[in-house]
């Protein structure tokens, strides 16, 4: 280490975090060895005891603290699935295993815990792949348990044999292949952290059938053993104190908060800042409820979507306050045209997103949990020492972009429903109380932009991956780890018919949830862009489910083979007592198929390849810039 | 494009490697070189990668480096304190007539000479990059049969052990 130049800045910052934290507090220093190396769970203590490898599989989860499994058994796997059988694991069969990853990420995404898919290898695996992407694209602590073919027959091509740890190496935060019984314990000992601290992700365990049959001692709590991974969760003090002086200093501030503060579970210090700097907060579509859209200081969305006020204060801001946000191309637009006259300090538990896209003034590295506190404190010593800064003139400028330009929606001219109106009163109805999971499309950009968000963990969607049929499976894992309240999966008639067949999995395992059809007979986003860049040449976007159309499938049929309630409303008139009798069955899950206009599009929209500035409020209609000369 | 060469400390577990490689596919990195062994440590592995990237972007690879679970440390070697080699095999062709000055090449390079037949030499050669391509320039004339190189190894200068503190820490 002596010679040589260190790799980076922002890398010794972490490697040296002992020392900053010292100086910042002594109770600091003991956090980061001390999370580090703990094991998820009750940290029961249980003598060694013979078993054989899918029994201590199987306990190594229940010590681990694990209540809820979503899976599918199959060859490599079923060893697994006979302990399975005795356990106080409530497994959930799913039908797909796409469907038992979704699952396991809304578990996940409203509990904060770890949630769990169990499959089988070669196909059963390959399902997963997509789900297990969309958890890294999202940061969704996830293990992925799967099947393998015996250690003595992998590499031969066997039958379900495929490489799933080399599949899904660049998706997964790390994973393992397990031929040995006795490594099981500690390999999900380790699973389970990685997946759940740091940076949240998806890791993948790979145990091969002769591991599983085999005998081991079991013991518990196993001994962690990962000496290259070491996050960082407290803030850097001098980087705190120069990023609160630059928050003194601006004059046009907005705190950019991203899925971070949700991971974190970072809501209440959040707001604690935002009063204290009396900045303007955006919250991007991973951070919906981050902070309550009710509150005065809310902008709104940024984003290719998002708000005119939301995008224009990151546009005109001289800093940006990134709190777990990663700059992602929907938020920017162009980047070289993002911000440009904005200083940044960003704060992330990853110090790989820092200064990835747009390059960061003052890094900040560790979790938003414990950063947000410091730098308030930070801060108010600041504001107390030179005084705090007067944001009036930027609170006019935004609040004036705020009043002229809501969100809103012109009625389609075909008579049928507008789908912002069945999306947001089904969040005026069901309330901020409510789960709403989305698809991918247009559905999902109204369900973020017309239901109000005012708590944390209450909107789910597939964000960086933009997965279609994320939103049934994602609702049912969700509802299985908030069984208390309402959950809605905000669907679109294309993703539901990727994903539908986990109506079934809902009905038998009395899994509730309730599934609204924004059925606009197309897959809408795209055919939103055929309309505005390709000529309205509607190439393969037309589905035949909607007003006026075969109506193949009928979705009020399809819920009915299911057993589910299937409602449909084509009227305005029906639509809130559709809403409510939706909201009155609690005992099966509830499909409606809510049948709108195909011409509705998702506004305010930046066009892919342009500035934000040019944010269009309707097409071709820019906002009227008064406050610019 | 800069030349940077980082020394990678990594566990030895299966997969390890290609965890790397294929990190710097996706990331559409430039890997240079790479080369890859035991270390003095049992069970860690010492990677050297070279890797053109310019301004900020090594900060990235270097970022993304560590995130990978495996990697345990990772440092940049700058020329001016650390030794740096390649290892080279080349075949030559070299007759009675022209064995000498091939012979003779390969020793103002300090390299030396591994097989010989009757219409060939192998010259082994170690030494900085640019030693060796000067080499190559030198032999280049005779006609160069067949090259094989190992990627760059590099070590810091001085008593201090990259490993020392790395894995204290663990």
């Amino acid at each position: 280490m002596s010679k040589g130049k260190p790799a980076s800045p922002a890398l010794m910052a972490a490697k040296s975090h002992g020392h900053g934290a010292a100086a910042g507090s002594s109770a600091a220093a003991a956090s980061p060895s001390g999370p580090a190396t703990a094991v998820v769970g009750p940290n029961n203590v249980v003598a060694p005891v013979q078993m054989t490898g899918s029994e201590a599989l199987v306990r190594s989860l229940e010590e681990l603290g694990v209540k809820d499994v979503f899976g599918l058994p199959g060859g490599a796997i079923l060893p697994t699935y006979d302990p399975l059988m005795a356990s106080s694991l409530n497994h959930v069969l799913v039908r797909h295993e796409q469907g038992a990853g979704h699952a396991a990420q809304g578990y996940a995404m409203v509990t904060g815990e770890v949630g769990v898919c169990i499959v089988t290898s070669g196909p059963g695996a390959t399902n997963l792949v997509t789900p297990i992407m969309d958890a890294h694209m999202d940061s969704v602590p996830m293990v992925a348990i799967t099947g393998q073919v015996s250690s003595a027959v992998i590499g031969t091509d066997a039958f379900q044999e495929a490489d799933i740890v080399g599949i899904t190496m660049p998706v997964t935060k790390h994973s393992y292949l397990v031929t040995n019984a006795q490594d099981i314990p500690r390999v999900l000992a380790e699973a389970f952290h990685l997946a759940s601290t740091g940076r949240p992700g998806p890791v993948l365990v790979d145990v091969s059938k002769d591991a599983q049959q085999g005998q081991m001692t079991f013991s518990w709590p196993p001994v962690i053993d990962l000496p290259g991974y070491r996050p960082v969760f407290r803030g850097h003090s001098k980087q705190l104190r120069e990023a609160a002086r630059l928050i003194r200093e601006a004059k046009k501030p907005v705190l950019y908060v991203g899925g971070g503060v949700i991971k974190s579970h970072a809501s209440k210090e959040l707001m604690e800042l935002a009063e204290l700097t009396g900045a303007p907060v955006v919250t991007t579509l991973m951070a919906r409820g981050a902070f309550p859209d009710s509150h005065r200081l809310h902008v709104g969305m940024p984003g290719m979507h998002g708000t005119v006020s939301a995008v224009t204060a990151l546009q005109q801001s001289d800093l940006l306050i990134t709190l777990g946000a990663r700059f992602d191309d929907r938020v920017t637009g162009v980047l070289s045209s993002f911000a440009p006259h904005a200083k940044v300090i960003h704060a992330d538990i990853d110090p790989a997103e820092i200064s990835k896209n747009r390059t960061a003034d003052v890094p900040i590295v560790g979790s938003v949990k414990e950063i947000i506190p410091d730098l308030s404190a930070a801060v108010k010593a600041e504001f107390e020492a030179n005084g705090a800064p007067d944001l009036s003139d930027w609170w006019a400028f935004l609040g004036n972009l705020r009043d002229t330009y809501p969100l809103g929606w012109t009625e389609p001219e075909d008579g049928l429903m507008s789908p912002q109106r069945v999306i947001s009163r089904i969040g005026a109805l069901t309330g901020p109380e409510g789960v709403y999971v989305a698809g991918v499309g247009q559905h999902q950009m109204w369900a973020a932009q017309f239901i109000k968000y005012e708590r944390p963990h209450s909107w789910l969607n597939s964000g960086g991956a933009g997965t279609m049929g994320y939103s049934v499976p994602a609702a049912m894992g969700a509802k299985v780890g908030n069984p208390d309240r309402v959950v809605w999966a905000i669907d679109g008639d294309g993703c539901f018919q990727m994903t539908n067949q986990e109506l079934a999995t809902c009905r038998i395992n009395d899994i509730p949830i309730k599934v609204a059809i924004i059925n606009n007979s197309s897959l809408g986003m795209v055919r939103q862009w055929q309309t505005l860049f390709y000529n309205s040449r509607y190439s393969n976007t037309d589905l035949n489910t909607g007003h006026d159309s075969m109506r193949v499938p009928d979705f009020v049929k399809l819920a009915d083979a299911y057993g589910c309630v299937g409602l449909r409303c084509e009227r305005v008139e029906d639509l809130d007592a559709t809403i409510e009798k939706a909201l009155s069955i609690n005992d099966r899950p509830v499909v409606i198929d809510f049948v709108v206009s195909p011409d509705s599009m998702v506004w305010p929209m930046v066009p892919s390849g342009v500035s934000n500035d040019q944010i269009q409020v309707a097409r071709n209609m820019t906002p009227v810039w008064e406050e610019e000369d | 494009m800069t030349r940077h060469t980082l020394s990678v400390l990594v566990e030895d577990k299966p997969g390890v490697l290609t965890r790397v490689a294929s990190m710097f596919a996706r990331r559409a990195f430039n890997i240079n070189s790479l080369a890859v062994g035991p270390t003095e440590v049992a069970g860690v592995s010492r990677m050297t990668v070279v890797v053109d990237a310019d301004g900020d972007l090594i900060e990235q690879v270097t970022k993304q480096l560590n995130k990978l679970v495996n990697v345990i440390k990772i440092v940049e070697l700058v020329s001016e304190n650390s030794v740096q080699r390649d290892h080279i095999l080349v075949k030559v062709r070299a007759d009675a007539a022209t064995r000498l000055q091939v012979t003779q090449a390969a020793d103002l390079f300090r390299a030396s000479v591994v097989d010989v037949s009757t219409d060939s030499l192998t010259i082994e050669a170690t030494g900085h990059p640019d030693k060796l391509t000067a080499l190559l320039n030198v032999l280049e004339p005779f006609g160069i049969r067949e090259i094989v190189q190992s990627g760059t190894l590099a070590i810091g200068r001085g008593s201090r052990s990259m490993s020392d503190r790395a894995l204290r820490a663990s």
